[in-house]
């Protein structure tokens, strides 16, 4: 044990839930202005130089996270991601510098302490093999001496949260498929509800398809218990998708960007960063945007009662060679030029059904997707809660469309 | 060598087993005790020296020496130098040190492989969620490494019925008193009865810690046939 630990009041209470009180830190610099504030860590001139190395793991590094923000740390092999992560919870001791967390200097706390209340997910779920998902998942509930009938509810609870199947909970972790047990592992992490989470590279043992559904569980759930969540991952599409905001590191754990992923992608600060972030980042900036904030066009759009002529003016005037039909806002389809020669009004030619429809809330990059596959170049953009495979529903209502030039506009503008 | 058996002499002479069922369930008795007690000792033993060095690595080797070279004694040396000093002598003593110090070996690098055998992610998330280390040891550590545990103590009793035998030398001998007493009289009643309940107690016992492990590591099943049952660490003989 360190003086320091000694020093420091017995009753210091495991942050959990309600902000902890400040620790008596006597001489030591003390905690940041904000403590007890809207930061929930911050990270001050944290450096870590393991034994007989020649170079630093992490050097110097500051870092602020916002109370219930998803921070993502990433960087190439050998940048100390995992290195600061373990910092924070004291798995590792850093050589210089201090972690503060609410406020308090982690390092005044009993380490058993500190990491009752910070909550910790790792790669491949490190579930305890002999342990039942249960058992699993009350590991820092018993560590804390809850009691048992508020242990189980706490268990319930979180299965319900993490959409785990009761039946599980009384199996063995072997018998779990790796993204159940990465599941639990995160129900785990959360079972004394701590107010920040560390996760190092949770998603990098399972395959794609199932990566992409736990990412997707994981956003849905910060919205629903706001935690201060530490990432930890080298997937950059990863850290764009679930971050509020991307810190790159470089070899040598020094910090070469912090920023919210769009800022990121749109004004790399270094080389480094945006050869990181890959030459594909304009497009990966589209991931971001979503197509409902994009300028759309009104495009080439006639009601059902337009005539014929009528529709060949607005394709001469918008350089098509259909037009959009709508009855009021609905859409109803679409007509082709050759197909005005024999009737009176579009409603006569039989609007056929867009294939290419895209929602608000869709990405503008499903958005370009879709354009590029699509035969007229065009996204109709739509809003349809029913829209499917098959294209727009009946009753979808026509926003406007979306080309190429205005994905350009949306990345560049 | 003893002059050989007299050829009209039958193998088992079954008047003999009956008229001496008393001498034979009490050499069964003995052989039982001396077994257990010297592997539940050397356990006792080895699971400190174990413990020692997985916390303080630089001891495993020199630890596992002085076991290698206990293990290399050849017990007829060991007894010999034992009953020479009074406090052990002809007897209980002599024949426990001997039998413990032969299992200290296995059972120090098979409990040393399998705390090492602990998957490290189970040990990471173990200390993240606030573990003390004696907690982490008792409710993670050591429960992890009970199949291989239970492969050493399998392999140390097996081998410890088998020696049990020879402490008849100094007159312990249990199932080892009959073969002795066969040997010396020419008569192959006894020493074909000692040897086959010799071997019949050590099959049995290995069958109880099968069982044993069975009981205490349902975890291990759930992975399923397919990967053998039990995560076995390696076994040092």
């Amino acid at each position: 044990m360190r003086d320091r630990q000694a020093s420091a009041p017995a009753d210091v209470a495991v942050p959990v839930g309600a902000p902890p009180p400040v620790a008596e830190i006597g001489a030591e610099p003390g905690p940041p202005a904000d403590a007890g504030g809207q930061v929930a860590l911050r990270l001050d001139r944290l450096t870590k130089v393991y034994p007989g190395a020649s170079r630093p793991a992490v050097d110097g590094l500051d870092l602020t996270v916002p109370r219930g923000e998803l921070v993502a740390l990433v960087g190439p092999s050998g940048c100390g991601k995992t290195t600061t992560l373990k910092m924070i919870n004291r798995l590792v001791e850093p050589t210089s510098g201090t972690v503060w967390l609410d406020g308090v200097d982690v390092r005044s706390l009993p380490v058993h302490e500190l990491r009752r209340g910070i909550g910790y997910v790792i790669q491949q779920a490190g579930l305890f093999p002999h342990r039942k998902v249960r058992d699993n998942i009350a590991t820092v509930p018993r560590l804390l001496g809850w009691p048992r009938r508020r242990i189980d509810d706490r268990v319930h609870e979180l299965a319900e949260l993490l959409d785990l199947d009761p039946d599980l909970l009384d199996r063995y972790p072997a018998a779990l498929s790796g993204g159940q047990q990465q599941r639990v592992g995160v129900a785990r992490a959360l079972a004394a509800d701590p107010p920040v989470l560390l996760m190092d590279e949770p998603y990098s043992a399972v395959d794609p398809i199932v990566r992409a559904r736990l990412q997707d569980e994981l956003m849905a759930l910060q919205r629903r218990v706001h935690k201060t969540i530490v990432l930890v991952t080298h997937d950059i599409d990863e850290a764009i998708k679930l971050a509020d905001r991307i810190a790159v590191l470089n070899v040598g754990g020094v910090l070469e960007q912090v920023g919210p992923p769009e800022d990121l992608l749109r004004e790399p600060a270094t080389d480094f960063v945006a050869d990181f972030l890959g030459e594909d980042r304009g497009i990966k900036r589209l991931s971001l945007l979503r197509v409902g904030s994009a300028a759309l066009r009104r495009g080439p759009v006639v009601g059902t009662a337009a005539s014929a002529d009528e529709a060949r003016q607005v394709m001469a005037r918008e350089g098509t060679d259909w037009v959009v039909v709508c009855a009021g806002d609905r859409l109803r389809g679409w007509v082709g030029a050759d197909e005005l020669d024999r009737v009176a009004t579009v409603a006569d030619a039989e609007p056929r059904r867009f294939a290419a429809v895209v929602r608000a809330d869709t990405t503008l990059r499903s958005a370009l997707d879709v354009i590029v596959t699509s035969r007229s170049r065009v996204a109709v953009v739509v809003d349809d809660p029913h829209a499917g495979a098959a294209g727009a529903s009946p009753d979808a209502r026509y926003l406007g469309i979306l080309t190429l030039d205005d994905l350009a506009e949306g990345v560049t503008g | 060598m003893t002059a050989p058996l007299a050829a009209a002499e039958p193998l088992v002479r079954w008047d003999w087993v009956r008229d001496h069922t008393d001498d034979i369930t009490a050499a069964l008795w003995e052989h039982l005790h001396l077994t257990a007690v010297s592997v539940a000792v050397g356990f006792a033993i080895s699971l400190v020296l174990a413990l020692v060095a997985v916390r303080w690595r630089w001891t495993y080797e020199p630890l596992a020496g002085v076991c290698s070279v206990l293990y290399a004694i050849p017990s007829l040396a060991l007894f010999g130098v034992l009953v020479a000093i009074p406090f052990f002598g002809l007897g209980f003593r002599t024949s426990l040190v001997a039998l413990v110090s032969y299992t200290l070996l296995i059972l120090l690098r098979n409990i040393v492989a399998g705390l090492d055998g602990v998957p490290p992610a189970a040990r990471e998330a173990a200390d993240a969620m606030g573990y003390e280390r004696w907690r982490r040891l008792l409710q993670v550590d050591l429960p992890l490494a009970v199949p291989a545990i239970v492969a050493g103590l399998r392999i140390a009793t097996v081998t410890t019925v088998g020696l049990v035998t020879v402490t008849a030398l100094v007159g312990m001998g249990g199932f080892g008193d009959l073969i002795n007493d066969g040997l010396s009289r020419d008569f192959p009643t006894p020493i074909v009865v000692g040897t086959v309940l010799s071997v019949a107690l050590a099959v049995a016992l290995d069958v109880l810690f099968v069982g044993l492990e069975w009981l205490i590591t349902p975890w291990a099943r759930a992975r399923g046939a397919a990967a053998g049952g039990s995560g076995r660490a390696e076994v040092a003989t």
